[in-house]
């Protein structure tokens, strides 16, 4: 049942309660105590809303940035990563295989405000060799979600 | 002049509620319940390998019966899903949709006189096809107190010496009704006594939320060389714009068939075929995707329609549901007038699936939980109101 729950919430966390009990041919109850349990356990790790902030008019600057770093003795990559996803600029931080070793991705309102942050937070910080700052210019999908405007329903309306 | 047409088209009527479907058509703040097809848009890996065919340059006739990579996945398929075996040479045909194998296997099964049994409410193109093929449809009345299942007993009553062929259409548009393996066997063991041919509508197949899968009658014992399946893409896959379906059966009847398709339509659009290799290769779990998302909203209709007190037995197959609406002391198409004019939202009456749906309307769920969210409450104003 969590997982027909979780693909279900984690598309609509809105649905109401009542209504995903009766998709789903549970009762709300049972659904409630599930819910409350992921929670608890960090499965559900917070309901947040998806927003296009291009079409709001309010500045924003999403950047990605590729890092590369030494992990010091005693301290693994965990602890170079809290280091960086405490600051809470940092959207999200992903450890990553390949040619570099965090992805960092980063919100700021101007360009200068996240080459500030850099400049001034990432690059110093001890066990950072070298980090490749690439700013996002469109978005196109998002958590599985097409950006642009929703297709219209283009059926006939009635068929047999 | 003489008269440019012939009397048997002239005879056949025109859809009579084509009308009703004209004024939801234009009118365009109605939400509708009444569309007939999925409200997916075709898996984009399908798409994409449509696309890429075009880009390649295969824009070429395939052979008449239709590609043969297509054929072979056509034929792993039915023995996947359905445990049928169909050799790909002989014994499968791609048709423009499930609508063209109808028709040319009537036109190659019937001679004139021959009766065609028509369970209804079912979709409409049965009659006609019959027609055309010079067949004599009969119609029989499915019972709503069976739940709208065909029964050993009501198919019996209908055979006489004239009859050749039984159309059997299930999972079932209007009803969702579906057929179960002992209903089959019992129509089966009739069909056989009375040395009678099937064709066997299947292109809900896919779509059924029960406990057990979809059975197909060609799959019960002596039943095979008795029946024509038709299946398609339109349904399960979300490809009605893409027009291809397919027939599999006998070789002696395939045969016949695809010399009317050659004479006739050539070949499917080549096209369609490259995609539905990509579907029947990879599709399994776009389906079974859909089908979770059909079931939810099929349990969140069932329920509004108990709550607001409408009788409505729960249908297991295809994306819809047909409620009873005699309570309100009015014929299915005025319902259906009523709650367009009053609430503007449409559903189809069942009188348009023929004898058997009076009392009822088709409510459709190829639609997102919030369209039939906002359409129930429109529903339910509207009965309310008629309660009072």
């Amino acid at each position: 049942m969590r997982e027909k729950i979780l693909a279900f919430i984690e598309k609509n966390s809105r649905i109401e309660l009542k209504q995903l009990a009766i998709v789903l041919g549970v009762d709300e109850a049972a659904i409630m105590n599930e819910l409350e349990a992921m929670e608890e356990e960090h499965i559900i790790c917070g309901y947040h809303t998806l927003i296009n902030w291009e079409k709001t008019g309010i500045e924003k600057v999403t950047a990605m940035i590729e890092v590369r770093v030494t992990p010091q003795r005693g301290m693994g990559f965990d602890k170079v990563a809290e280091r960086i996803y405490n600051y809470s600029e940092v959207e999200s931080v992903y450890l990553i295989s390949g040619g570099f070793d965090f992805m960092v991705i980063l919100e700021g309102k101007t360009l200068r405000e996240v080459s500030q942050f850099v400049s001034e937070k990432l690059s110093p910080l001890d066990s950072i060799l070298s980090t490749k700052t690439n700013f996002i210019l469109k978005k196109y999908k998002d958590h599985g979600t097409i950006m642009s405007e929703q297709a219209k329903d283009e059926r006939m309306k009635i068929t047999p | 002049m003489r008269n440019p047409l012939s009397k048997r088209i002239v005879e056949i009527e025109p859809s009579g509620i084509r009308k009703f479907f004209d004024i939801v058509n234009e009118m365009k703040d109605a939400i509708s319940l009444g569309v007939g097809e999925p409200d997916f848009d075709t898996p984009w890996h399908i798409r994409d390998e449509g696309i890429y065919s075009l880009e390649k340059g295969k824009t070429f006739y395939t052979s008449n019966a239709g590609l043969k990579e297509l054929k072979e996945e056509i034929s792993n398929y039915m023995k996947r899903k359905f445990r049928l075996t169909y050799d790909f040479e002989h014994e499968i045909l791609v048709t423009v949709g499930g609508s063209e194998a109808i028709d040319i296997a009537m036109r190659a099964m019937l001679d004139p006189g021959d009766e065609v049994l028509i369970p209804q409410p079912s979709f409409v193109c049965y009659p006609p096809c019959a027609t055309l093929a010079n067949g004599v449809p009969v119609c029989i009345e499915l019972k709503a107190k069976n739940e709208f299942c065909l029964t050993a007993k009501e198919l019996k009553a209908a055979i006489t010496p004239k009859t050749k062929l039984l159309v059997l259409p299930f999972p079932n548009n209007p009803t969702g009704s579906i057929l179960e393996k002992r209903d089959l066997e019992e129509i089966a063991d009739v069909i056989i006594e009375h040395d009678l041919f099937v064709l066997s509508d299947e292109i809900y197949a896919e779509l059924t939320y029960g406990e057990k899968p979809h059975v197909s009658i060609a799959s019960i014992s002596g039943m095979r060389e008795r029946t024509i399946v038709i299946n398609g893409f339109s349904k399960a896959y979300a490809m009605t714009g893409w027009r291809l379906g397919y027939a599999c059966g006998p070789k002696e009847i395939i045969e016949q068939m695809l010399k009317i398709h050659q004479f006739a339509i050539m070949c499917a659009p080549t096209t369609s075929q490259y995609a539905a290799v990509e579907a029947l290769k990879n599709g399994d779990d776009d389906i079974e995707k859909m089908r979770a998302e059909y079931d939810g909203r099929r349990k969140y209709l069932l329920h509004r329609l108990k709550e607001m007190g409408i009788t409505c037995f729960e249908a297991y197959g295809a994306f819809y549901l047909f409620p009873y609406i005699g309570e309100f002391g009015m014929t299915s198409e005025e319902f259906a007038q009523k709650l367009l004019e009053s609430e503007k939202v449409a559903v189809v009456p069942g009188t348009a699936f023929g004898v058997g749906g009076e009392g009822f309307v088709r409510i459709s769920y190829a639609y997102s939980l919030e369209d039939l969210k906002k359409a129930l409450e429109r529903i339910e104003h509207f009965v309310v109101q008629l309660r009072k």
